[in-house]
């Protein structure tokens, strides 16, 4: 085990093991998740971060392993664990000829929740002022204040961000960090990829090099 | 209001906004059946007997050139993901998809076919039969269509494969389409084909998202 023991009411993924292609990412890697914990992925590139959060927001299938939330495995109701979670991936996910409100309440509105807190979000995260702005205009760190206002736009218990302070300057990390700790206090969870220490308080960490395969390359790679 | 209405809402208006996916359809379409004439000489009679296979090729080949906007932006800035993990099945959003890029390329087809069944110089009956295969069966172009699209994301050249794979699956609408106009030149009956063009649309309907959804999960990995 990671050193966590695991409570009711927990995230758990044990044994987790995950291939992409020929490649074994990691395998054997556990981790533990409770209510208002944050968890940071380090790790060198190419080691499994980005796969791991993938991996937990159900867009690619484990090797190996099992993930439970609560006791839960997460493939017994997969429509219900996906209703609980954000991902924040490293595309935007932003189309130029969209408004940033028109985007936000439609990812929103996607979830099937009321969409009335879309300027909420938006002022959350310092958009308020270009919210009829045609997203061909936005800069990269606009475009990723747009989908992190995706996380207090609907509510959902975790949240799964990979790189979320790329391209963000100085006043949207401040922002971020805010609606990060905001959400663990009202209980929510964290997992994040990052290569910054982020001011974030009590946060636990997970080394995917821990995990990684004992040969990196199992075969001999011919082009 | 529902994430399916949404997300058909969200394509039509992309479809808008983005000017020219629209037009760059019709008016391939409209270009294409105006070669013809061009190519064959304008002996009526001879425009007459072919005019309405060319509309319906030049309406294959005018969809199978829009199926690229299907998906392939989604994918490319991660919004694929996201509707992955919406509200709604990855079928049902194909579904949505489909219906919106019916709206947006195939009825504007099947609405101005008219025009250029006067111009091949079909005659009145012909041109309302070759106007109804059109908004019977382009559904299936969509839907069929949505295959090809998924299949071939990440692909180098996508739209030449797609169309490469989906050509051949619009045979069977290609052969009722075109046959219901001849059936009603020659006298026969033109509602076998019509009926057999809306059961392949409506075939297509819950078989193809299926497919296309299982092409877009290979897509995500």
């Amino acid at each position: 085990m990671n050193g966590f023991a695991a409570n009711d009411g927990d995230l758990v993924a044990e044994g987790l093991a995950c291939r992409r292609g020929e490649r074994l990412v990691f395998s054997g890697l556990h981790c533990v998740l409770p209510a208002g914990g944050a968890l940071l992925l380090t790790g060198a590139n190419g080691s499994g971060k980005s796969t791991l959060l993938r991996l937990l927001a159900t867009l690619l299938a484990p090797e190996a392993g099992t993930i439970a939330w609560d006791g839960v495995r997460i493939g017994d109701d997969l429509a219900a664990y996906r209703a609980r979670l954000h991902y924040v991936g490293h595309l935007d996910a932003v189309k130029p000829a969209l408004a940033v409100r028109e985007t936000l309440t439609f990812w929103t509105g996607l979830r099937g929740v009321q969409v009335s807190s879309v300027d909420a979000a938006l002022a959350t995260f310092g958009l308020d002022a270009i919210a009829d702005w045609p997203c061909r205009w936005l800069s990269a760190g606009q475009k990723r204040r747009l989908a992190l206002a995706r996380l207090v736009a609907a509510p959902a218990a975790l949240w799964l961000l990979d790189e979320p302070t790329a391209a963000l300057d100085a006043d949207g990390e401040r922002r971020l960090i805010a609606s990060i700790e905001a959400h663990r206090a009202a209980g929510g969870r964290v997992m994040m990829a990052t290569h910054q220490a982020l001011p974030l308080a009590d946060t636990q960490v997970l080394a995917l090099e821990d995990f990684a395969p004992a040969t990196a390359v199992p075969f001999a790679f011919t082009p | 209001m529902t994430p399916y209405l949404r997300l058909f809402r969200r394509e039509v208006r992309l479809a808008f906004r983005q000017g020219g996916e629209i037009g760059l359809a019709l008016g391939f379409f409209v270009l294409a059946v105006v070669l013809f004439p061009l190519g064959v000489g304008p002996e009526a009679e001879i425009l007459r007997r072919i005019g309405a296979g060319i509309v319906w090729v030049a309406a294959l080949l005018a969809a199978v050139l829009s199926l690229d906007r299907l998906f392939a932006a989604d994918h490319a800035d991660g919004g694929l993901d996201l509707l992955a993990l919406s509200a709604m099945p990855l079928e049902g959003a194909v579904v949505a998809k489909c219906a919106a890029h019916w709206a947006t390329t195939g009825l504007p087809l099947a609405i101005l076919s008219p025009l250029l069944g006067l111009l091949v110089g079909l005659d009145a009956r012909s041109i309302a039969l070759l106007a109804v295969g059109l908004l019977l069966g382009t559904p299936a172009l969509s839907l069929l269509g949505a295959i090809a699209a998924a299949l071939t994301l990440g692909a180098r050249r996508p739209g030449v494969l797609s169309s490469l794979i989906v050509l051949p699956l619009y045979l069977p609408v290609l052969i009722f389409g075109a046959g219901a106009v001849e059936a009603g030149i020659a006298g026969g009956g033109a509602r076998p084909h019509l009926l057999l063009l809306g059961a392949f649309s409506l075939g297509a309907l819950p078989l193809a998202p299926i497919a296309a959804a299982a092409a877009l999960r290979q897509a995500l990995d």
